[in-house]
């Protein structure tokens, strides 16, 4: 166990640091000149000289990558071109709102798909199977900002039942949380559905069946415990899609995290937040797919560790 | 082939999703033909005495953009847009992974473990933000949106590949053939790359949902696809400050950007069934 950790923390450290040398390298290819962007379009050619010495352009690219995960193993992400901010300390006073939006969003996806997904295993090939498979496909083939928008529209604007926007309470939670929710639920839906009929395909199932157990005694009992599992374990990989839908999410509603700073950013060209926001949600990526990969041995013992 | 029809036909779902793929790919090629008016005319009466945009119905059919301009036009030669960069995206997108799929599987060895390590380092980008840090990078055009959408999405297609030449490569048949003096050439050409045809075919279909997904979303967010070239995405960027009064200007495009994900999810969910022998009988 102690050899598996290890090693998959070491892949994880690797995996970060070609992370950073993609993100250094495509700060290189942007068209603007950061010391132009600081130092603004009427400096003097010795300024800008002054200013390239002093963020250390003007030395060898290696040693300037070596010094870029130098900063950002100190937590130095560098500074916003517009804000003049530290975009460490952006990012920090924004991540509370992101994190708590995710929370609402995996509540949201669970509550969708877990159910729909057992409901559609024990209807196989009926209509209502059919039905749900179709209305999750629908959930995830439609973009979030319009789910989003129609949401606004419906429940926020005809109806008043929630704030068009902000954040705050929880009812300002609950329609962005149920977009990013919508489309996860139905991945979880169609995950549960064949983890479900995956179970009661299995001779212990046949064995409770034999004894006379009720079908519906038999998925609650004996499937719904074994099936639900590795569907669960499966959440730390959503943080990928989370991050995505964000930035979307959140210019939508105004929700003050990490996504509408990008989004921000984007509209101003902001290229250190974008980079930043980039780097942030690459090592929550990681962090959630090395916790499913912890999390699924810890409850299916039958999988061995390599 | 026909077998495989055969069995795609009886799945009615999959059914409808290509006639909206037809239907779709009729509207774009047919756009000057159906559109009843040029697409970036902005007309006098197309706003009303306020000058806010039109509701649907009248001379209109969908309403009319802040602009003046016809939503029904605009949609039409939008769709040109969302299948042009599908299909080249998304080709792109397939050639590039199958390539790098096919090299890693066969060659193996330093190279093959590079090109693997380099997708796991893809994979731990969240796709819309390297999308959005590319698209702020180089200034956007169609063909510029097609290749960051690419750039993105050839990752997975690459690995499902990788996955399936290990496991071909390692067969007799492929030692009987090199035995017999067949070079690497020869033997990926003849008896690799037609097996992995089905798999390539499947994530190819789905792909184009994800495409299609992705180039709404950049231009939503506003660094899609240049106005005055129309695209759903573009539409709702543009009229969402304006939505709750004109939500058809949010609706209709919405609506169109999930029929065609939606279609080209189903068909290629129904050729996953058809054509992948380990969900055969089920």
């Amino acid at each position: 166990m102690l050899r598996y950790l290890t090693r998959r923390f070491a892949a994880s450290v690797l995996i970060l640091l070609g992370v950073t040398a993609v993100t250094f390298c495509l700060s290189f290819l942007i068209p603007a000149d950061p010391v132009r962007m600081i130092a603004g379009r009427s400096a003097s050619a010795q300024t800008v000289e002054s200013i390239r010495h002093q963020l250390g352009l003007d030395q060898p690219l290696p040693v300037q990558y070596v010094r870029y995960v130098g900063r950002l193993a100190q937590g130095d992400l560098g500074r916003s071109y517009v804000q003049k901010t530290e975009v460490a300390t952006l990012i920090w006073s924004r991540l509370p709102a992101t994190l708590l939006l995710m929370a609402g969003a995996i509540f949201f996806e669970l509550l969708i798909g877990l159910p729909a997904g057992v409901y559609a295993a024990m209807r196989r090939g009926r209509t209502a199977d059919r039905g749900i498979m179709m209305l999750s496909f629908a959930g995830v083939s439609t973009p979030q900002f319009v789910v989003g928008l129609l949401l606004l529209y419906v429940f926020a604007y005809l109806l008043g039942w929630f704030p068009l926007s902000g954040y705050g309470t929880v009812w300002h939670l609950v329609l962005p949380a149920l977009t990013l929710g919508i489309a996860g639920g139905g991945w979880y839906s169609r995950m549960m559905r064949s983890s479900m009929i995956e179970v009661l395909r299995q001779d212990y199932i046949r064995t409770a069946r034999a004894k006379g157990l009720s079908e519906r005694g038999m998925v609650m009992v004996h499937g719904l415990r074994n099936a639900i599992l590795p569907v669960i374990a499966m959440i730390g990989l959503d943080i990928g899609i989370f991050m995505s839908g964000a930035v979307v999410v959140e210019s939508v509603f105004g929700w003050p995290g990490i996504g509408q700073l990008a989004w921000q950013a984007i509209q101003r060209i902001d290229i250190p937040i974008i980079m930043g926001v980039t780097l942030v949600a690459a090592i929550a990526i990681v962090i959630g797919n090395l916790l499913a990969d912890l999390v699924t041995p810890l409850i299916d013992p039958r999988i061995r560790l390599r | 082939m026909s077998a495989a029809w055969k069995r795609f036909r009886r799945d009615r779902l999959a059914l409808v999703g290509l006639a909206v793929i037809l239907v779709m790919v009729g509207a774009a090629v047919l756009a000057p033909v159906i559109a009843p008016y040029d697409p970036s005319e902005q007309f006098f009466d197309g706003l009303t005495l306020e000058g806010a945009p039109n509701p649907p119905g009248g001379k209109f059919l969908l309403g009319t953009d802040l602009l003046g301009r016809d939503l029904f036009s605009r949609l039409l030669y939008g769709a040109r847009t969302s299948l042009i960069i599908g299909v080249v995206a998304n080709g792109a997108a397939v050639i590039l992974g199958t390539l790098l799929g096919v090299v890693a599987g066969y060659v193996q060895g330093w190279l093959g473990a590079a090109i693997m390590r380099f997708t796991d380092l893809m994979m731990a980008f969240p796709a819309l933000l390297l999308a959005i840090a590319l698209a702020a990078i180089f200034t956007p055009s169609l063909w510029i949106v097609a290749m960051v959408i690419a750039l993105v999405n050839w990752v997975q297609i690459a690995r499902v590949v990788y996955t399936e030449t290990t496991g071909l490569a390692a067969r007799e048949y492929i030692e009987a053939a090199r035995a017999l003096g067949a070079g690497s050439g020869r033997i990926l050409a003849l008896h690799i790359l037609p097996h992995l045809v089905p798999t390539i075919l499947v994530y190819a279909t789905l792909g184009i949902a994800t495409t299609v997904l992705l180039e709404a979303t950049l231009s939503f967010l506003g660094i899609g696809v240049r106005p005055p070239t129309p695209s759903w995405g573009g539409i709702i960027f543009e009229s969402q400050s304006y939505f709750l009064s004109a939500p058809w200007l949010v609706f209709f495009p919405g609506l169109a950007i999930m029929l065609l994900a939606l279609a080209f999810n189903l068909v290629g969910d129904a050729l996953r069934d058809v054509l992948d022998p380990t969900q055969r009988g089920r």
